[in-house]
């Protein structure tokens, strides 16, 4: 009987498989390095040669020639296959993970690389030498092809790294089963190689069946903690992570607060901007975690907070993560507050209301979505919003690392006609943090904090307002609509720490 | 003849191109709509004389179209206290080629800030809430990121694509802008400049009529400008600004382009021109849906009739202030329909397609976001301008404007292209186009409403700007007054503008009505 042509679908499924695991390769080490044309770049070339590496080494492969191609097949089902979650474990626990990408992807290759050999040269007794090379070349070649198309368009997409990485190690795990049975006649010790092919997809399968939890696995790696939440919006992936020290929450993977230390952070923003009246009615902009809402509540005079927040799976987080809820103390479901799911911009053309105080906690400045609210159109909008005595305090970038970045938001407070005082405060986990006071009239910082407190009291209050020498303004251009300065000083200085 | 699609992606996105799209099955397109100017309507102009009016009126002006110029003359007339106007559009909705739907452009869709000696637009921005004190408050200034390009599978920020280039391409690219600066910085012995908006205020010395004599490609070419990304950049503007190519543009229009707006911002609204148009139309007593048929000079002002359905009306006016294009006026005006003027033969007219697509969400782009204004190179088009851009609403749903000019120099052959294709081709076309930097377009896309543009804008050809023809074109005849962006060589709502408020205002001066002119000093 001939077989021959089922061992040429062997070709094209095992050229699939070659591919697939090069570009997974490539991909995660895009993925965690960055710089994706070096690193494709140094993967495909380190491929290559390896390769020609198991080309050569398949000269000193002399007997039992089918079994040694099963044995092969079974040792790229088990690498390849978990190519993808060994090389994110990989990068999370491993010093010299560099070293460790090339590694894998060098032995892959090499397998790879002995394959063809060794099946050419069991074929060659049935075919024409020219025959046999011209078809193996072909379905070779044709097998790349299909992988190639398949990886960007199909895998990637509906399976993602993990799950295309195991299952066209089982692909190969199955190559090597049949071959078995295809290669009985020439097999010696059958028994022994199905049993180990057996094992070989059943790891796999297991592999397979908890991909979620290793791709967790993997997304765990490179946040530092456990992955306690996730919840993707239109406008952003929420995550939270949890440590001994307490929860984080990353937006869009940028860390937004840490609960170890947030108190510092929203005393810091929240006390000054109320220290000058007793504020009945109050404006949250941003700050849908609840936690600027939790210090403005804490003053018995506020009869009413409006809190504007974009997104609705952000202001809903402290219901559906219960222990946000129990760290703003529940603030949004106070009777008091209004929550509103609006961009700011469109919201702030549209009310005629008026607040004592503005508490404003935008993301920092990292697109021009963004940066749109913190332009002199935004602040002479919210200006129009504020009772005579009012102050507005605003989340500025940090005057350490991005200087520029925030003498730009307090020169554009200042275009839109209001009085401002920089203030800046440490917050552990994001270092050294800004802020801006501002006030229709001139006005001196607040002195008394009237309020229960963690971390502001008297003396802290007026230090925040005093500038070390390495954080004095900065010559900077105010961020109108139709420059979006804010935007590109941002970029440039976050750069440079990134 | 029916098109096959290759053939039509061929014609109007180029073979190579085609070939690529076509090799996929055509995908369905979404529903839309086609408008455009009343061609139809229009044509009935030349079928023979116009029919006898069943009913004749007075009044002391008529004004001929409601697109910028005419309503513009309307505003000044009844600032100046004439209340007896009227102004006939052909029409449905006036404003024509500034007109929007929808709040969505459907043309012009912004003006360049106004120059302190440009009275007329300051006071119009002024009047419409627009200025705060000397300068344009900041949320009528198009906002940032204003425009991108995509080239090779990514958008780059601005019109210039500086991503690759060499030392050469960057030294023209400063010696151009050297050439702009000198003649921005350009002063007459009556010290006028050389450019600047709008063109009644622009020098007639010879040294820069000089210009018109040539092509701008002659002119790029006489100064060693062989940079294929600086003259892909200066075709973008002339194919942008005025339908038409390097070789076609004179090159005091290609030079215009740059050095009339010496850095100075762009106003826009998120229906594009069409705010200027409601503004105009509130001091207007309109009469759109009218075709002005004949407007014959009498001994004591002129004779106007005009046709809707069968109905014809006669009206007969003081004065008529003509502001439709000159290519209408030969078929409107009776002497000239028997012996039609040389001078209206120079006129030569663009023709232009836009589409707007009305999208679910924004397309997802690789590079720099999305902006304003957003071209691709490698693209016959002039992309497409985001209608929400201006609102500031940054997700969800929005409408893509799509600009198409046909740039050959044969405007009749152009025309005839244009009109070669209905909703569902240009419908392709402008989805085929767009899907290149926009995989996705397609699926996110719900509508696509077509506007066919037969005569979009006056082409300043070579020789045409200075020519004597163009220069007399505004003179009077007799109580007929004209007013229309076309009698300044480029097509500009500031133009159509000025010329409104001239013609109103030489109207008031053979009224006899004393009125101090609205305009800068006019030479």
């Amino acid at each position: 009987m001939n077989r021959t042509p089922i061992l040429f679908l062997n070709v094209l499924v095992v050229a699939a498989c070659g591919l697939v695991y090069e570009l997974l390769a490539g991909t995660v080490a895009s993925y965690v390095l960055g710089d994706s044309v070096t690193q494709f770049s140094l993967i495909i070339g380190l491929y290559l040669s390896a390769l020609g590496a198991g080309a050569w080494l398949s000269r000193f492969v002399e007997h039992d020639l089918p079994a040694r191609f099963v044995d092969v097949e079974l040792c790229v089902a088990l690498i390849g296959g978990l190519s993808a979650p060994l090389l994110f474990l990989g990068f999370a626990r491993l010093e010299w993970f560099r070293l460790f990408l090339y590694l894998v992807v060098f032995v892959i290759g090499t397998l790879v690389g002995l394959e063809l050999p060794i099946l050419m040269r069991i074929l060659k007794e049935q075919l024409d030498f020219k025959d046999l090379v011209a078809r193996v070349l072909t379905f070779d070649y044709i097998g790349s092809l299909v992988a190639a198309v398949l990886f960007p368009m199909f895998l990637m997409p509906r399976l993602g790294v993990v799950r295309t990485s195991i299952v066209f190690g089982l692909l190969n795990a199955f190559v090597g089963l049949y071959g078995t049975w295809l290669l009985r006649p020439l097999l010696r010790g059958v028994g022994v190689l199905r049993i180990r092919a057996v094992i070989v997809v059943v790891i796999l399968g297991i592999a397979l069946l908890r991909a979620d939890w290793l791709t967790t696995l993997s997304e765990d790696e490179l946040y530092a903690d456990d992955i306690v939440y996730t919840a993707s919006s239109p406008y952003q992936r929420i995550l939270v992570t949890k440590n001994a020290a307490g929860f984080q929450l990353f937006l869009n993977g940028n860390l937004q607060f840490s609960s170890a230390d947030e108190y510092r952070y929203h005393e810091a923003l929240v006390h000054p901007a109320m220290a000058f009246q007793a504020p009945r009615r109050v404006l949250i902009l941003g700050g849908g975690d609840g936690l600027a809402l939790r210090e403005v509540l804490k003053y018995p005079s506020v009869e009413a907070v409006t809190l504007v927040d974009l997104d609705p799976k952000m202001t809903a987080l402290s219901h559906t993560f219960k222990p946000l809820g129990e760290l703003n103390r529940h603030a949004l479901d106070d009777r008091r507050v209004q929550v509103v799911n609006e961009d700011a911009m469109i919201w702030i053309e549209r009310v005629r209301e008026t607040f004592d105080v503005a508490i404003v906690d935008f993301p920092d400045p990292s697109s021009f979505a963004v940066g749109k609210l913190f332009t002199t159109r935004f602040y002479r909008m919210l200006r129009a919003r504020l009772t005579p005595d009012a102050a507005v305090a605003v989340q500025a970038t940090s005057p350490l690392y991005a200087p520029r970045s925030y003498w730009c938001i307090v020169r554009t407070l200042e275009a839109a006609g209001l009085h401002v005082r920089a203030y800046q405060t440490t917050v552990p986990s994001f270092g050294v943090w800004g802020f801006a006071l501002a006030r229709l009239q001139p006005f001196e910082a607040p002195t008394r904090v009237a309020i229960s407190t963690r971390f502001l009291d008297d003396a802290t209050l007026a230090s925040m307002f005093v500038f070390p020498r390495d954080m004095a303004p900065v010559p900077v251009e105010v961020n109108r609509l139709d420059n979006q300065m804010l935007v590109r000083y941002y970029e440039e200085e976050w750069r440079k720490w990134s | 003849m029916e098109l096959t699609r290759r053939d039509l992606l061929a014609t109007f996105l180029g073979a190579p191109f085609a070939a690529a799209a076509c090799r996929t099955r055509p995908p369905e397109l979404p529903p839309g709509t086609l408008a455009g100017a009343s061609h139809e309507v229009g044509h009935r102009l030349r079928q023979g004389p116009p029919p006898e009016p069943s009913r004749w009126e007075s009044h002391e002006v008529v004004i001929v179209g409601g697109g910028i110029a005419g309503l513009a003359a309307a505003w000044r007339l009844a600032a100046a206290g004439v209340r007896d106007v009227v102004v006939f559009d052909l029409e449905a909705a006036p404003g024509g080629t500034s007109r929007s739907s929808n709040g969505h452009p459907w043309g012009a869709h912004y003006v360049i800030a106004p120059s302190p000696d440009d009275r007329v637009l300051t006071r119009l921005l002024g009047e419409m809430g627009v200025m705060e004190g000397e300068a344009i408050a900041e949320q009528f200034l198009c906002r940032d990121p204003q425009e991108r390009l995509f080239h090779h599978g990514r958008w780059y920020e601005g019109l210039y694509l500086e991503a690759g280039a060499s030392h050469e391409d960057l030294r023209q690219l400063r010696a151009f802008e050297g050439e702009i600066a000198r003649w921005s910085a350009f002063r007459d012995g009556r010290g006028r400049r050389a450019f600047t908006i709008p063109t009644a205020m622009v020098s007639d010395d010879a040294e820069v009529t000089a210009l018109d004599r040539l092509s701008m490609e002659e002119w790029l070419d006489a100064r060693g400008f062989t940079s294929p990304r600086l003259r892909w950049y200066v075709d973008y503007a002339c194919r942008d600004d005025y339908g038409s190519r390097l070789h076609n543009t004179s090159a005091w229009a290609g030079i215009f382009y740059f050095a009339s707006r010496e850095e100075r911002p762009t106003v826009t609204w998120p229906e594009g021109n069409g705010r200027i148009v409601s503004h105009l139309s509130r001091s207007a007593p309109l009469r759109t849906g009218w075709l002005v048929a004949d407007v014959s000079p009498t001994p004591d002002g002129a004779d106007v009739i005009a046709l809707r359905g069968d109905e014809a009306v006669g009206v007969r006016a003081r004065r008529v202030i003509f502001a439709g294009p000159q290519f209408v006026a030969s078929r409107v005006i009776r002497p000239w329909r028997e012996q039609p003027p040389a001078h209206l033969r120079e006129f030569e007219y663009g023709s232009w397609l836009v589409a707007n697509l009305s999208l679910r969400e924004r397309p997802v782009s690789h590079g720099f976001p999305l902006a304003w204004d957003n071209v691709l190179y490698d693209s016959p088009s002039l992309g497409y301008v985001v209608a929400t851009h201006q609102r500031g609403i940054d997700r969800g749903p929005t409408v893509l404007t799509y600009y198409y000019a046909l740039t050959e120099s044969n405007a009749r052959a152009e025309r005839e292209r244009l009109l070669s294709a209905g909703r569902d081709e240009w419908a392709d076309v402008a989805l085929t186009d767009l899907s290149r930097a926009h995989p996705d377009l397609r699926s996110l896309t719900t509508q696509v409403d077509i506007m066919r543009w037969g005569h979009a804008m006056i082409r300043p050809r070579p020789g045409f700007v200075w020519s004597p023809a163009r220069v007399n074109a505004s003179r009077p005849l007799g109580a007929i007054h004209f007013a229309n962006t076309d009698l300044s060589a480029v097509a500009l709502c500031e133009e159509a503008l000025d010329h409104g408020v001239r013609a109103a205002e030489e109207v008031l001066a053979a009224l006899e009505i004393n009125a101090p002119s609205w305009r800068f000093g006019v030479r």
